[in-house]
């Protein structure tokens, strides 16, 4: 096995801005306390990393990343956000010393741990070297679909995509039933033309 | 010349995020954030074409569908609760 180099590309430069882009969108979710512009920019995240991803090459993760989290999570979050208050109350600050410490350590951690990391695309890196390249030299002979990871999601990984299903259908009947039948109009069942009389009754706080 | 035009979709993705970031009113976080989604359209593409791949215009075009849906879906939602605070 030869040492694998990583060539510099100007690529970097892309991932740096969007990546840079990605930090700065993140510290004004955390500052805004006007909780719709919070979930533009939750979308707006959600669009930032996955071109991220494309630019790693994982264009299937990246449109999972952009169908769900700046289509329909961005809808589940404004339904969430009619049934409650559109600004976040102002926080009292005092406990923030402990949890910046801890914050930090275990992003250190992190940190760390990149260093035993293989690096980007080595083709030596157990993902790429150990099963992986069985699958990738089998899958077209064995599976008749054009699309490696199609064949591995909806093939030799069959039953652990149903799983996976039924977890999400799950998921999307708690989240229906947290946020009411009408969520879509406010959270009360309300016919289209006596909206506005509904409203001005269920309204009063 | 694909350099030079992915520098400017990125200069003006920070644009749509200062005024994502400080838009007074909803409708400008809105526009923000539909721009920021063509913004994302485009830069996919031209990755594309700066890694050598065009293949990646196809997942452009996808996402284009799907910034244009949730726009839809926002807008929507909110005129309908305009149109509550209104009453």
């Amino acid at each position: 096995m030869t040492e694998f180099e990583t060539v510099f590309s100007p690529i970097i430069f892309l991932d740096l801005a969007l990546l840079t882009m990605l930090f700065l969108v993140a510290i004004a979710m955390l500052r805004s306390r006007h909780l719709f512009g919070v979930v533009m920019l939750s979308g707006i995240y959600s669009l930032l990393s996955a071109a991220f991803f494309v630019s790693l090459d994982a264009v299937d993760v990246a449109f999972t990343e952009a169908a769900v989290g700046a289509g329909i999570s961005t809808v589940l979050m404004l339904s969430g956000m009619l049934l409650t208050a559109r600004r976040e109350k102002p926080k009292t600050p005092g406990r923030a010393p402990v949890a910046l410490l801890a914050v930090l350590a275990t992003g250190a951690a992190l940190f760390y741990a990149t260093i035993d990391m293989p690096a980007f695309g080595d083709p030596n890196s157990p993902a790429n070297s150990a099963v992986g390249q069985d699958y990738v030299d089998r899958a077209a002979g064995e599976i008749p679909m054009p699309n490696i990871v199609t064949s591995i999601l909806a093939s030799y990984r069959g039953f652990d995509t149903m799983g996976e299903v039924m977890v999400i259908f799950t998921a999307g009947v708690a989240v229906m039933l947290l946020l009411g039948v009408g969520s879509m109009r406010g959270g009360r069942r309300v016919s289209d033309i006596e909206a506005d009389d509904a409203a001005d009754n269920g309204k009063a706080e | 010349m694909f350099a030079a035009a992915t520098a400017a979709i990125i200069a003006a993705m920070v644009l749509a995020l200062v005024r994502a970031f400080a838009g007074p009113s909803l409708y400008d976080r809105i526009l923000a954030g539909n721009s920021f989604g063509t913004k994302t359209v485009l830069l996919i593409g031209l990755m594309g074409f700066l890694t050598g791949r065009p293949d990646f215009l196809d997942i452009a075009l996808l996402y284009a569908l799907i910034n244009f849906a949730s726009t839809i879906a926002i807008l929507r939602f909110f005129s309908y609760r305009r149109s509550r605070e209104e009453a």
